[in-house]
């Protein structure tokens, strides 16, 4: 259960974040929604524990999250970054091991080997597990980092409850194929007992994923529903600046939009339509 | 067609065939032992290891130990070789760790204690001592007699890391970048200082400097030894948290502390830790440099860079690079000596210009 109680932050004068509250059960899968700048890395730093709020507060299972210890925290949430580089090369498989060694779980050797190469294959690794991280495409490192939050997870799991999992864009530099199975892993957390909260860019891919959308829009929070309450032709033109309406997909009602039909308004377009 | 030859190419350049963790710190290890026991065996006097038997011998047994012939070995060996090897290895193992301590906090491979201004400020600390001990600082002399410089090089280090601190944190948080600008600084500043006094003092001081600035370890004494050891130990204590560390600071500060690391607790130690082995290091050897870039990359070319390894691996291979750098700094000008920092750098470079290139070639 995680708990986020009127957080804001304020930086250079300007509130990033104003009186924003969420909370999420276990097993949830909540996307978290807005266009550049409305502050879900931002929100996500603060669920972290990575940023300090300047006013709120977060909980995990009604324990405050500044007096959790970093060790500790380790324990109750991994964060799959949104990308990343080493300055020394690691191999994918030493990558992946950091999630265990690091938090330094208490396993065996020969559990700390089978938990590497399970999460190696489940990111389609495999293949290049000895490869060295510099010569990975973008997708790779991508999902060689998600390995290593698997690693970190399932570490967790087999000492406790199933811990949250943070997602800053996973599916940013993937092709479709790999989106919809990273998304997949985060739903077998899911449905293991752990929350699972994700930035998405993608509206469609987040309307079919998720339980939950939160749709932040400069600093706050804009709307909080089912993608059937929340991704509607007001929402995606007073945040998005799109005129667009959602159709739906039968039988469950899920919405979806296509770009073909959509008008930017004014104050988004990059090309003047008078010309 | 285009995707098959990528693929095998890829196979080609990024397989990496890493040796075992005992294989590479094993290796490094009898590098070392091989390294010490040519330490003992070569020196000015001639006296070569068939004596230590001896003098071991002698030890126990008066009779032997009465000998003139032994007296002088044992003298030879246990005062002055045996000191001697161990500074060399002490010394040569603080460089080479704290290079690869400053290399991973900084997630940079030009981090070195010499260039982020610690050595630098240990080396300021002794140069003034010496040019200024009998006018401004004679009460310091006076006071301290013989330790004076090492006591004031150590000082000098560890005030030059606490000011680096002071300058890089802000509201609790120490910015990377600005640690390293402001080391270069410093650093600038204090050679600029060092050259003022360099240039205004006698010859026999100028010499005295220049030993300092460019290194040795024959002034090897036991209780120089004993006075800088709390020192180098405090950084060994830190070792095994720190490699778990570092593993951590390489993926980037946030994930560090995303896999649990209390991200300022572990720089300061890491800083703390680094100012111990350079402060002592410098204190009884003056500034020997290379050995704190050279090692661990060495290291990091054959294994990886995982601390774990890097960090013992890279204090066993420093300690054997320095003592065989020491051999021939007595060697090659006997009955003279070369400053030790000329040979670390004469057979540190080449050699990793060698595995740099060596490796550049294999990534075609």
């Amino acid at each position: 259960m995680l708990t986020v109680t009127d957080i804001g932050v304020r930086r250079g004068g300007r509130w990033l974040l104003q009186d924003v509250s969420l909370s999420a059960e276990p097993g949830a899968r909540i996307a978290i929604l807005g266009p550049n700048g409305a502050g879900k890395s931002t929100l996500l730093k603060v669920m972290t524990g990575e940023m300090t709020p300047d006013t709120g507060d977060v909980a995990f299972d009604g324990e405050p999250l500044a007096s959790i210890p970093r060790a500790r925290l380790a324990r109750r949430r991994a964060v799959l970054p949104q990308s990343s580089m080493l300055t020394f090369p690691f191999t994918v498989r030493e990558v992946a091991a950091l999630g265990i060694t690091v938090p330094a779980f208490p396993l065996d050797r020969a559990s700390q080997e089978r938990i590497v190469e399970r999460a190696i294959a489940v990111v389609g690794l495999k293949r290049l597990a000895d490869a060295t991280f510099d010569t990975l495409s973008g997708g790779e490192k991508q999902r060689a980092q998600l390995a290593r939050v698997l690693c970190q997870l399932w570490a967790c799991a087999e000492q406790g409850p199933a811990p949250h999992l943070f997602l800053d864009e996973p599916t940013a530099s993937q092709d479709l194929a790999h989106q919809l199975a990273i998304l997949d892993v985060a739903t077998a957390h899911a449905e293991r007992g752990g929350t699972v909260i994700a930035i998405l860019h993608d509206i469609n891919l987040a309307a079919a994923w998720a339980d939950r959308l939160v749709i932040l829009s400069e600093g706050q929070v804009y709307a909080d529903g089912t993608a059937a309450q929340v991704v509607t032709e007001a929402m995606l033109a007073d945040v998005f600046r799109v005129v667009l309406s959602p159709g739906t997909v039968p039988p469950t009602a899920v919405p979806f939009i296509l770009p073909q039909t959509a008008v930017l308004l004014e104050d988004r377009a990059l090309v003047s339509s008078g010309g | 067609m285009t995707a098959v030859a990528t693929g095998s190419m890829r196979q080609a350049v990024s397989r990496s065939v890493r040796p075992s963790r005992p294989l590479v710190i094993g290796a490094a290890a009898v590098l070392l032992a091989a390294s010490a026991i040519l330490s003992l065996a070569i020196g000015a006097t001639g006296i070569s290891l068939d004596a230590l038997p001896r003098v071991i011998a002698g030890l126990f047994d008066p009779a032997i130990a009465a000998d003139p012939a032994a007296i002088r070995e044992r003298l030879v060996l246990l005062e002055i070789r045996l000191p001697r090897t161990v500074l060399g290895v002490l010394v040569g193992a603080a460089l080479a760790v704290s290079g690869a301590v400053m290399q991973g906090l900084f997630r940079n491979p030009l981090a070195d204690p010499g260039l982020i201004g610690i050595s630098s400020g240990s080396a300021l600390a002794a140069v003034s001592v010496i040019a200024l001990g009998d006018g401004l600082l004679a009460p310091v002399v006076q006071l301290l007699g013989p330790y004076a410089v090492p006591a004031c090089s150590f000082v000098g280090g560890l005030v030059a890391t606490v000011v680096l601190y002071r300058i890089a944190t802000r509201a609790g948080y120490t910015s990377i970048a600005t640690l390293l600008l402001a080391g270069i600084a410093l650093g600038a500043i204090a050679s600029a200082i060092i050259g003022i006094i360099i240039f205004g003092s006698d010859d026999r001081e100028l010499r005295d400097l220049n030993f300092w600035m460019l290194g040795s370890i024959g002034g090897a004494t036991w209780p120089k030894i004993v006075g800088t050891l709390p020192f180098f130990l405090a950084c060994l204590v830190a070792l095994p948290y720190l490699s778990r560390v570092l593993n951590a600071f390489l993926l980037g500060e946030a994930e560090a502390g995303h896999l649990g690391v209390s991200i300022e607790t572990a720089k300061r130690i890491a800083m703390f830790a680094v100012a111990c082995a350079v402060g002592a290091a410098v204190a009884v050897s003056g500034v020997i440099g290379f050995v704190g870039i050279v090692v661990p990359h060495i290291i990091r070319l054959i294994t990886g860079p995982d601390h774990r390894v890097v960090l013992p691996a890279s204090a066993l291979l420093g300690g054997a690079l320095l003592l065989v750098a020491d051999v021939g700094a007595r060697v090659i000008v006997a009955p003279a000596e070369l400053p030790i920092g000329i040979l670390t750098a004469l057979m540190g470079a080449p050699f990793f210009l060698w595995l740099l290139m060596r490796r550049r070639g294999g990534l075609g």
